[in-house]
């Protein structure tokens, strides 16, 4: 029982592992993990695997083979790294999902290049097929980890702590303490019995599992640890799944409403409708949303901010499908609830109430028009198109400015100063022509097509274009007749959303991050204790071995030593002393073993122990008989 | 009011700064002075401590104590005292590597540098505090008010992890990085406190900002003990001769595990970060996740840390190669805020530029 000096580093125990512990209540890791046992065949992950390696392989061979290289450290961890280089793409140009008009932007500024790339599908990065392969195909190496290994260690959860390894000195944090009774006599709590099953107890209290091997206890704790590492890889499965089909239960829709108007959540009143792929009509829940008002409060005072908005509030009343009313407010941040779905106010600006009206009297048109800001002042834009009631067909391009001041250059050209209505004015240039509404083809409201109409009242025509304040009324050229801008209001641009997948989608991030700290923050250790009977008293050896990361591993044996001491009748300042090691927060940077320290009059320092600490050669005469 | 706050906080950033600046030349001294402290005792191996005296006695000890028995306590029941003899504990514990080198005992410029940081960090604080205070909410909603913020916090994940263990060599690499950030910040990316755009107002500017701030910090850190791994490596393997002061580092798996355990911290707090910016989204945007150009970097640089966690599993990767990816995911932390929020368009507008 030679124990000389440790030799420094992590040799030993790493090395020894496998000749004093019991690997079979271990986690299950992939063969290429760096604390599986090296020396097997590549892919060797159990039975039947000898034929594996073998050249003919047969294709369920092949197909084995092949799952466990999937299924391997390294598959995952290049799978991770191609996750993270192939999610670079989508970042470096516009994507029709989050920034259809960025798409359309660079196909313009990109006319050789944007072919190419669309193609490749960068434009879809993260719905392209070789994006959707590399997230798949981790996904399936990972279920294929998480399998095999949740079977596992349903087993280990069930297995008791390995024996006792024979050399506990090689092991971490060991330290060993010798009690003996003043006089020799055999005191009942120091028979090695008493003393183990002393240890047992108080290593059960502190979560271990534990087994009694004769003259000692093996204590295992932390399984935990591995079930965090389960829970965590199986609730990314979790994530992907929710997200992937959750998606497809829900739907979302966008609608412009005015100050005054009423939204019916019913499929023909959304601007545009994005419903998931098994969507129903009938998820519609029936509600009506009434815009009372919408309040812009802008920085007034900071000269560094004027304009900027600090505030948006959309009073709503919504009436549901039985009928009862509610007020309520939505802002950014914060989105109403309602019958399932959630409304979002996402974006606002200004509408105008136009009236264009005959030469004869009769109104050709009436409406309140939506005008699309432009920039940050809220410089909007806008499309009147009048096909019926005059005597050719207009259309109307429209600037609103709610702050119009002169560019100042004398060109009369008008830009917005302030994003409120400070000095409100609508700027129209008028064409005269065929709108192209009876070709067939979808028009978008926001968009005019001069292709075969003649500018009468803008820049390149003999009049300039209209200018109106609010109440004003103006002339048409040519005696069309007159445009009236009656007032200006405000819309709000509502987002509903509806995704029953979402609970599930935070629930499963819930567990991906309490997994992730369990299985990160608990340590998963063995502790034995022994205890071997000496003349007139008992060895007590304390040691541990970490499974996996384990920074406080040496700690937590001194501690547990200490402990087991001081029940065991020794004062915890001698205790202190007996087990501390060379940590300078312990006992002082002096370092060296424990100095004799007295707690009393009888406390008499009693020599050393003789270098082999083997209970049968204790000197008879050694100092500890005299007391 | 505000402005006159404003205007002390900068002058208390430029002041932190001028106090980093010693605290990195005080670094950057103690490292050459540690050239010639390897120099004048060349250590056995890279793990051992400086060569003072007592760590020699240190080890002498220990080795004799490792061939002892234990130590013997004597108990006397009927007093109820004890006596304990013996010349110490046999010490297996060879894997937690504390201990086996001891603390090494600061130079007089460590701890002018370590002094001088503290000093500026309390500074800089200040400025953070008034930054505050001048705007009136949390000082972390455009670019100025997170470069001010997060590397106050480096510096205060460095203090305090330094507390655990020894970082003292990291101190130069710390202090350089925050004088380079905060110049980055002070100078380029300096804006006027104006008041929060509607967007911006939750609770989760509060605390997905703050937590990202964090996890940033202790990334930061780890990267620098990754850096000093690969040195170190390089340097076992004699690779590399010279920069003598790394004798007085530990060794290469010891940094390895400590940026280990750094970065394992950062990483359970970027994902937190990753799920209550998704929560937040979804508020504010009314989806949860959309591929947004900073979306898609912060899961970039989380899939690059899984990778790192991975590579560290794996057999082959262990060591000096899984270190890269921790460099790399700090090079892809820093390329998300100095790049992806300037010039990438997208939702994610606060740069305040
Ligand atoms: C979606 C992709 C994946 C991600 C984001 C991921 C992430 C992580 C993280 C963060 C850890 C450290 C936390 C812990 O110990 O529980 C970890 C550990 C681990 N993962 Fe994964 N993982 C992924 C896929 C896989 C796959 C496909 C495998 C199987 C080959 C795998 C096997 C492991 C193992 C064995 C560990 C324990 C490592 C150790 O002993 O320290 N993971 N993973």
């Amino acid at each position: 029982m030679a124990r000389s000096s440790e030799p420094e580093g992590r040799g030993p125990v790493a090395d020894d592992a496998a000749d004093v512990t019991d690997v079979s209540a271990d986690p299950l890791r992939p063969s290429d993990h760096y604390d599986s046992a090296p020396a097997r065949t590549p892919g060797d992950l159990g039975a039947g695997s000898a034929d594996v390696v073998q050249p003919r392989l047969g294709l369920v061979g092949y197909l084995r083979f092949f799952w466990r290289q999937l299924t391997s450290m390294k598959t995952a961890l290049f799978l991770l790294m191609l996750l993270a280089v192939a999610a670079i793409p989508g970042s470096l140009v516009p994507q029709r999902t989050s920034d259809p008009n960025g798409v359309v932007q660079y196909r313009a500024e990109h006319p050789d290049l944007f072919p190419v790339l669309d193609k490749l599908g960068v434009f879809d990065t993260y719905s392209s097929p070789w994006f959707s392969a590399v997230y798949l195909l981790l996904f399936i190496s990972l279920i294929g980890c998480i399998v095999p290994r949740t079977k596992h260690h349903f087993d280990a959860l069930r297995s008791r702590p390995p024996k006792t390894p024979a050399r506990l000195s090689r092991l971490a944090g060991y330290r060993s303490v010798t009690l003996q009774t003043a006089g020799g006599d055999t005191d009942s709590a120091l028979a090695p019995a008493s003393a183990v099953e002393r240890a047992r107890a108080q290593l059960r209290r502190a979560g271990y599992r534990t087994q009694v091997f004769g003259d000692s206890v093996s204590a295992e704790r932390g399984y935990l640890r591995e079930t965090g590492n389960l829970v965590f890889h199986t609730a990314l499965v979790g994530v992907l799944v929710t997200v992937g089909v959750g998606g497809g239960f829900g739907y979302t829709g966008q609608r412009v409403v005015v100050e005054g108007q009423t939204f019916t959540n019913a499929l023909v009143s959304y601007d545009s409708f994005n419903p998931g792929r098994w969507f129903q009509d009938s998820q519609l829940s029936p509600f009506n949303l009434t815009l009372d008002r919408f309040t812009t409060t802008y920085e007034e005072t900071n000269t560094d901010a004027l304009g900027q908005p600090l505030d948006y509030t959309a009073d709503v009343t919504a009436t549901t499908q039985s009928g009862d009313t509610s007020e309520h407010e939505i802002k950014v941040n914060s989105p109403l609830s309602i019958g399932g779905s959630n409304v979002y106010l996402l974006g606002n600006g200004y509408a105008v109430d136009v009236t264009v009206t005959a030469p004869d009297g009769t109104a050709a048109f009436r409406d309140t028009v939506p005008f699309l800001p432009q920039n940050a002042d809220l410089t909007s834009q806008g499309v009147i198109k009048v096909p019926d009631g005059l005597s050719d067909q207009i259309g109307m391009i429209g600037f609103f400015y709610p702050s119009a001041v002169e560019t100042g250059d004398g060109s009369g050209i008008l830009a917005s100063s302030y994003p409120d209505l400070l000095n409100p004015v609508l700027s129209l240039n008028v064409y005269q022509g065929d709108l192209g509404l009876d070709a067939g083809v979808p028009q978008s409201v926001y968009s005019l097509t001069t292709d075969g109409m003649t500018e009468i009242a803008g820049a390149s025509a003999d009049q300039p274009a209209l200018q109106l304040s609010p109440g004003d009324t103006v002339d048409l050229p040519d005696g069309l007749g007159t445009v009236t801008l009656s007032e200006v209001k405000r819309f709000a641009s509502l987002d509903v959303h509806h995704d029953p997948s979402q609970l599930w989608v935070l629930l499963f991030a819930g567990l991906v991050f309490a997994g992730l700290l369990t299985a990160l923050f608990v340590p998963r250790r063995r502790i034995w204790v022994k205890a071997t009977e000496t003349d007139g008293g008992v060895r007590l050896e304390y040691a541990g071995l970490a499974r996996g990361e384990d920074p406080t591993l040496a700690r937590a044996v001194r501690d547990i030593a200490r402990t087991h001491l001081a029940g065991l009748g020794v004062p915890a300042d001698v205790a202190r002393d007996a087990t501390s090691d060379d940590d300078p927060a312990d006992d002082g940077p002096t370092g060296g073993g424990p100095a004799a320290r007295g707690a009393g009059p009888s406390a008499r320092p009693t020599g050393s122990t003789s270098n082999d600490p083997a209970p049968s050669t204790e000197a008879p005469g050694r100092a500890g008989r005299r007391i | 009011m505000t402005e006159d706050l404003a205007n002390f906080s900068l002058v208390a950033v430029y002041s932190a700064m001028a106090i980093y600046t010693i605290s990195f030349v005080a670094f950057a001294l103690d490292l050459a002075k540690r050239s010639g402290d390897a120099q004048q005792a060349p250590a056995p191996s890279a793990t051992a401590t400086t060569g003072t005296g007592g760590a020699a006695v240190r080890g002498a000890t220990r080795a004799s104590s490792g061939a002892s028995g234990g130590s013997t306590i004597v108990l006397d029941r009927a007093a109820t005292s004890t006596t304990t003899v013996g010349p110490g504990v046999g010490r297996g514990d060879a894997s937690s590597g504390r201990g086996t080198s001891g603390r090494r005992r600061g130079s007089a410029f460590e701890r002018v540098a370590t002094a001088m940081m503290v000093l500026g960090l309390l500074v800089h604080v200040s400025s953070v505090v008034t930054r505050g205070l001048a705007a009136d909410r949390v000082p972390w909603a455009n670019m100025f008010e997170f470069s001010l913020t997060g590397t106050a916090i480096i510096v205060a994940v460095y203090l305090v992890v330094g507390r655990f263990v020894d970082l003292s060599f990291l101190g130069a690499y710390v202090m350089g990085l925050n004088l380079v950030l905060l110049a980055i910040g002070s100078v380029n990316y300096y804006v006027e406190v104006v008041p929060l755009q509607p967007a911006l107002q939750s609770a989760w500017l509060v605390i997905h900002v703050l937590v990202a701030i964090l996890g940033t910090g202790f990334f930061a850190i780890a990267a620098g003990l990754s850096i000093a791994q690969l040195i170190q490596t390089k340097r076992e393997q004699a690779r590399l001769t010279g920069l003598r002061f790394m004798d007085t580092l530990p060794g290469a798996d010891r940094l390895e595990d400590l940026a280990y355990r750094v970065a394992l911290v950062g990483f359970v707090l970027w994902t937190f970060t990753l799920i209550a910016g998704a929560v937040w989204a979804e508020r504010a945007w009314g989806r949860y996740w959309g591929w947004d150009t900073k979306e898609v970097w912060t899961f970039i640089i989380w899939v690059l840390y899984a990778g790192y966690i991975h590579a560290r599993a794996t057999r082959g990767w262990r060591g000096a190669r899984s270190s890269w990816l921790s460099i790399i995911g700090f090079g892809a932390v820093l390329f998300n805020f100095g790049v992806v929020n300037v010039f990438f368009k997208g939702l994610h507008a606060y740069s305040g530029l």
